[in-house]
């Protein structure tokens, strides 16, 4: 018999309807698989096994009693920055060390209404405020890819971030699938370099009620999983109208599983010059031609587009985002929850709160932020960023006048160690420079395992679809995933 | 150090100093020693020099963009009462409380 942790999400479902296995069995695999991953790869801050034996035994009931969620008994990997109800919740920061919600994440309630099962709260960068994983409070993620170089055997790799530590335990069998947020490109980095399949939906699609907020006008939720069916089944759960998000869109929501098969005959592909960066490794560029050529040979069609306002996303991100996380970290003042340091007055306890709390990204970005939105630079940094996020979701507008989905590299390169090109901050930042421009658009992207590169380690592609048609991701993602048949796994899996 | 960002000063548009980074560290409520934040002015002033290429893109016919999906928000239903009462599960996070209340350092001589 297939070991369970090598089914997918949608095999899972069969094996439990068919009664081949139970929920508990199950999760007891998944358990075991966290437990022998966990001390390789720190995926995880809190891990939640007594809660999981619980909600695996109340789905098996649910299960003989008739009652069968969309994803019952599925068990996952829950990214620490979703608020869960009475369960410690750090977003990877020692500001939040022991917090435990009085509250459950709207997201989370709808998965756990969907009948899954948590394993643990995943590692992620302090507030979700980085690119691989290394500014957690609760030390870096290591990829489950390590080793995959012969020559550099003991190279630690980073998993890629700020969902981190979703995607080392979606690669390394550790979960069947998990949470992620994406403001910049914290789904889609981390599953591209992972060899495995990452969704950040539309702006507006998940409700952000109970995630805690790094950059709200950026933040989505999505998932990671192994396929891209697995991805269309997990989102579904995961969508929908919030009346407690007020940018959350009140708009029907598509069952995605019915865009998997499809044909992709005569869709227009979008390839924007802009993303041939000089200086890119060629194996990715070439890898981005096949994966075009792949599609043509599917039926769909390519045009060349134009995105003029690409190089300008980063640094519209880095004002935009520590601006707005700023004023969102403003409420760690050691008052209400979270760590307190005392001092002699009101103003030296929040002072030397926020000192001991924060790690440096953090610091760094309050203060970027701070002073971005300080009277007398608004409108030069603030106003202006603002201005050219417009011309970039206008680029975006314009080139869909032409095609009906773009495709693009989600990165330049496959993983680094995770103590290289720390630093210089905006070395790291450049990571996100194909992944931040969506977010500034609002747009979904979908990421897509496509190759192993010389070096050993996995490389996906990025689809960009129109604001709120995950459908066309969903459908052009499922005819690539078969025409690539995408296999490998990382030398450690649990 | 200090010079160095003083040099800096003339080959940008706009970058800060030690006391610029004093400032905004208190405006920003985070306690920090001199060595902390003459780092933090070097990290900041490298990414306040390389966000300066912003100025290349003429914006003057442009406004701002802040919500993607050019909603307006939308107004508030009839504010009905559905939770509350939970002051004791709130508090179980507090750092300091008395008597069902947050406590914190005296404020008022």
């Amino acid at each position: 018999m297939t070991d369970l942790i090598d089914l997918t999400m949608l095999q899972a479902l069969e094996g439990l309807a068919k009664k081949s296995f139970s929920a508990q069995e199950l999760t007891a695999r998944y358990i075991a698989a966290s437990q022998k991953g966990q001390p390789q790869t720190n995926a995880y801050i809190t891990e939640t096994y007594a809660q999981a034996e619980q909600a695996a035994k109340a789905s098996d009931a649910r299960r003989a009693a008739g009652q069968v969620g969309a994803m019952e008994g599925l068990p996952l990997a829950m990214k620490d920055l979703f608020c869960t109800k009475n369960i410690r919740t750090t977003a990877a920061s020692k500001i939040l060390d022991n917090f435990i919600p009085p509250y459950e994440s709207t997201v989370s309630q709808k998965l756990l209404d969907a009948g899954t099962i948590t394993l643990g709260k995943a590692n992620l960068d302090e507030f979700a405020m980085g690119s691989i994983n290394i500014t957690s409070g609760y030390g870096p993620v290591i990829s489950p890819w390590s080793g995959a170089e012969p020559a550099k055997a003991t190279r630690k790799l980073h998993a890629g971030g700020s969902s981190g530590g979703s995607a080392a335990a979606v690669a390394a069998r550790m979960a069947l699938g998990a949470t992620g947020t994406d403001t910049g490109g914290s789904i889609r980095y981390p599953a591209a370099i992972s060899g495995i399949v990452g969704v950040k939906p539309t702006y507006g699609r998940c409700s952000r009620y109970g995630i805690i907020a790094y950059a709200s006008s950026l933040d989505q939720a999505g998932c990671l999983t192994r396929t891209v069916g697995d991805a269309a089944l997990m989102l579904r759960s995961m969508v929908g109208y919030d009346p407690k998000d007020s940018t959350s869109m009140n708009i029907a929501v598509p069952d995605y599983l019915a865009s998997l098969g499809k044909s992709v005959k005569g869709l227009k592909i979008g390839i924007p010059r802009e993303y041939r960066l000089e200086g890119m490794p060629q194996e990715t560029e070439k890898l981005w031609d096949n994966t075009a050529a792949m599609l043509q040979s599917l039926g769909a069609q390519i045009v060349n587009i134009a995105l003029p306002h690409t190089k300008y996303a980063l640094p519209t991100y880095y004002i935009l985002a520590p601006a707005e996380a700023s004023s969102n970290l403003a409420r760690y003042d050691g008052v209400r929850y979270g760590l307190r340091v005392t001092g002699e007055s009101l103003n030296a306890m929040y002072e030397n709160t926020r000192a001991a709390g924060f790690g440096a990204e953090a610091k760094r970005r309050i203060m970027m932020g701070t002073y971005v939105l300080s009277e007398g630079y608004y409108d030069a940094y603030y106003l202006k960023a603002q201005k050219v996020r417009r011309l970039i979701r206008q680029d975006f507008l314009d080139a869909f006048h032409q095609c009906d989905a773009i495709l693009t590299p989600p990165t330049t390169s496959t993983a680094f160690g995770i103590d290289e090109k720390t630093d210089d901050p905006i070395q790291i930042y450049l990571t996100d420079i194909f992944t931040v421009t969506l977010n500034l658009a609002g747009l979904p992207g979908l990421v897509l395992p496509v190759a192993l590169c010389s070096d050993g380690l996995p490389m996906g592609m990025q689809l960009i679809g129109k604001a709120f048609d995950e459908e066309t991701l969903f459908t052009l993602g499922d005819a690539l995933e078969k025409e690539v048949g995408f296999t490998a796994k990382p030398p450690f899996t649990a | 150090m200090i010079d160095q960002i003083k040099r800096k000063k003339k080959d940008t548009l706009m970058s800060i100093d030690l006391e610029t980074a004093a400032k905004i560290a208190s405006l920003s409520r985070i306690a920090m020693e001199k060595p902390e934040l003459e780092a933090m002015t070097n990290d900041l002033n490298k990414i306040l020099a390389w966000v300066e290429q912003l100025n290349e893109v003429n914006t003057a016919a442009t406004e701002p963009l802040a919500n993607v999906n050019d909603e307006a928000l939308r107004w508030r239903e009839q504010d009905i009462i559905d939770d509350g009462y939970r002051a004791q599960e709130i508090l179980v996070n507090a750092p300091s409380q008395t008597a069902g209340f947050f406590t914190v350092p005296k404020v008022v001589e």
